[in-house]
């Protein structure tokens, strides 16, 4: 941009105030600011979704949006869809029983790794098996955050947490591999920095069908990377960005995490099976022929009597 | 009030026991999506919807636990269905997190839960009534929710529906206590013509998106409801939240929210609570009994009547809310109440709480997997009354 151009835009904003961010309409702005640290990644994730949604050209009053419990839990509270902020680790199975009773939903589960991969571990292979229709966003910082930052089951040997003063030392999960090899019919990671990245794969998962897996990499500056003596937000981010390395089509079973080693992200699952309502209606209809009775998208809402 | 589907409901007269009676409930009731996870005595409620679903237009799930059963039903319920989910024991102690979070969220649900000796594993195959406490007080936090307690097949038909109704009328988790012996047992229900069953549907609001907000109750105590999908972009959370449904951590919005919540019930006990009374007038002794129990007391009452005792029944229906105000006005009339339960005392506390020492209150417990034997209770029914 010319200097010209700067003066043009700056003198432009001052004429009409504070101009509109193009992502605040998906966002309750009226809930502002967020209760996330300065530095954390999670922010930045909603505003790659948002971005997404954007792009999508959805009909977002048919799109909406469950979270667990925790930091990542409080997503669902800030962005303007139909909203869900359930219990813990439960946000997959609320999630699978709103779009089953209501098919025409793009239902979004959005939720961080100890909700999703420890309370809710269950749930999570469990809808990957069944191929529930979900996109699940991970935002996996490594740490329970909301509680001040107890080892989750991603917390890499021998990180120091909370509740492993000493260093962590039990074996991770690799989400990718848990959820691809449950049968995730989709599986990505990217870090908080590949902002571009992750909102170009979040609407190619928003447009898929089946259960659909995005695992973020994001700091915690708070307490993760105090606790480590990391740094700060911004210098998780300059580690991300030397530390990834992009390999699309790489097998979910190489790309588990090593403290402070390299990040493997990129697209690495993308498939078709049929999905958890796709599977039921074809074996009723198959074994019931004529006598199946459809379940009926519940109508539009009517007054009361 | 509407009428029940005709394409559903089971119209006519059939043998069946209280776990399926229970399903066609649920069916002639609106209900199109169910949730569980085996276990018994319960398993034989879902097996029959899973079989009559998919010809009457509902969805079964079968999910990974009790956890995820007792919260798809709240994710169906906010997708527009009218869910139910069905348990015993074990399972019944894994769903307490998620009936506080549909008494927070106001979310209408139905739990059923088919009543095995405990604690723990316990019994599985055995009746008891040792949940009627947990279906009180079991989820953490102040509460408050409607218990039905079937004491016959017909009556688990006619409670399922019931327990929808009152789910709807006022936006609460409705838990239809049974045990095992009303589950199992097979006598005949009646299932009358679709147009003769009254079905409460779910109010939906009249307002419109951006004037409509989730949990304002409007002066009144029961929201009206959306649906998600439907362009109001709500937002439902577990934390104590405001008329907005966003959360709010300040004393007044919690104190606001808890009040409802207990009013809504309180409020409307008298259109709640059922029981059935009889041989009340100039009974010395009356047994408060509930569920299979009251089967049996029956027997007892009959053998304390042809020894000349005067001697009553009131049979719990609703045990949550509890009928205060009717015990109460009892206890000024009566020598004692006689409450035998299948457990070592649960709601025998209540009766003696309300009776507040006005006339005796004598506990018949009984453990064990079996039930009374009905001298038992008609020794204690001839104790009170010396």
């Amino acid at each position: 941009m010319s200097q010209a151009t700067v003066e043009a835009d700056v003198l432009q904003t001052a004429g009409k105030g504070v101009r509109e961010n193009p992502v605040d309409k998906y966002l309750r702005m009226e809930r502002m600011p967020t209760i996330w640290c300065p530095g954390c990644g999670i922010g930045t994730t909603v505003n790659c979704f948002s971005r997404a949604l954007d792009d999508s050209g959805f009909d977002l009053d048919k799109v909406a949006i469950v979270s667990g419990i925790g930091c990542t839990g409080r997503v669902a509270g800030y962005l303007k869809l139909d909203s869900f902020h359930t219990t813990h680790g439960r946000a997959i199975p609320f999630a699978t029983g709103l779009k089953l009773a209501n098919p025409e939903l793009k239902v979004v589960v959005y939720s961080g790794d100890g909700d999703l991969s420890a309370i809710g571990g269950n749930h999570l292979f469990h809808a990957a098996r069944r191929n529930a229709d979900l996109l699940v966003v991970c935002v996996n910082n490594f740490t329970y955050g909301m509680t001040g930052g107890q080892v989750t089951p991603t917390t890499p040997y021998p990180a120091i947490a909370s509740t492993t003063p000493y260093g962590a030392y039990e074996e991770t999960f690799n989400l990718p591999h848990v959820v691809a090899s449950a049968g995730a019919t989709y599986v990505a990671r990217w870090t908080a920095y590949h902002v571009r990245q992750l909102a170009k794969t979040m609407g190619e998962a928003l447009g898929k069908k089946g259960f659909r897996f995005i695992e973020i990499i994001a700091p915690c500056p708070t307490l993760y990377l105090r606790r480590n003596r990391l740094g700060e937000g911004l210098e998780e981010m300059k580690f991300y960005k030397e530390k990834s390395v992009i390999k699309n089509g790489a097998d979910p079973k190489d790309v588990g995490l090593d403290y402070r080693e390299e990040i493997v992200v990129g697209k690495f699952v993308d498939i078709e099976r049929p999905t958890l309502e796709e599977s039921m209606e074809k074996r009723m209809r198959e074994a019931l022929g004529a006598k199946y009775v459809p379940y009926q998208q519940p109508g539009k809402m009517s007054p009361r009597s | 009030m509407s009428n029940a589907q005709s394409s559903g409901t089971l119209t006519g007269s059939h043998y069946l026991d209280g776990d399926h009676a229970c399903s066609e409930g649920a069916i002639a009731a609106g209900c199109r999506f169910a949730s569980g996870y085996p276990i018994t005595p319960s398993t034989e409620v879902v097996e029959r919807l899973s079989q009559r679903f998919p010809q009457c237009g509902g969805r079964f799930q079968q999910f990974e636990d009790e956890l995820a059963a007792s919260i798809a039903l709240q994710g169906a319920a906010w997708g527009g269905a009218k869910a139910i989910t069905v348990t015993s024991g074990p399972g019944f102690s894994l769903m307490m997190e998620h009936i506080g979070l549909a008494a927070i969220t106001e979310t209408p649900c139905v739990f059923v839960n088919v009543q095995r000796a405990g604690p723990s594993t316990g019994l599985p195959t055995q009746p008891a009534q040792g949940d009627m406490m947990q279906a009180r007080f079991g989820s953490h936090g102040d509460y408050r929710l409607i218990t039905l307690c079937p004491n016959s097949p017909q009556e688990s038909f006619d409670l399922t529906v019931e327990a929808f109704n009152m789910s709807e009328e006022y936006r609460v988790p409705v838990i239809v206590m049974l045990d095992e012996v009303v589950g199992h047992m097979t006598e005949k229900v009646v299932i009358p013509p679709a147009d003769q069953i009254k079905v409460t549907e779910r109010r939906w609001t009249r307002k419109k998106p951006g004037e409509y907000k989730p949990f304002d109750a409007n002066g009144a105590l029961v929201p009206d409801m959306v649906k998600a999908g439907d362009g109001y972009r709500i937002h439902v959370t577990g934390l104590t939240h405001d008329d907005r449904g966003y959360p709010n951590m300040t004393v007044p919005a919690h104190e606001k929210m808890q009040l409802r919540l207990q009013d809504k019930i309180l409020k409307n006990v008298d259109s709640i609570v059922r029981y059935e009374a009889s041989d009340l007038a100039g009974a010395e002794v009356v047994v408060v009994s509930y569920g299979i129990t009251s089967r049996i007391a029956q027997k007892s009452i009959q053998m304390a009547k042809d020894a000349g005792l005067k001697v009553g029944s009131f049979r719990l229906i609703t045990a949550w809310p509890f009928p205060e105000k009717q015990i109460a006005e009892l206890s000024r009339k009566v020598k004692a109440f006689v409450v035998p339960e299948l457990n070592l005392g649960q709601m025998v506390l209540e009766v003696e709480r309300v009776a507040a020492g006005r006339c005796r209150t004598i506990a018949v417990p009984h453990v064990g997997g079996t039930v009374h034997d009905p001298e038992q209770i008609f020794k204690k029914i001839q104790e009170a009354v010396r």
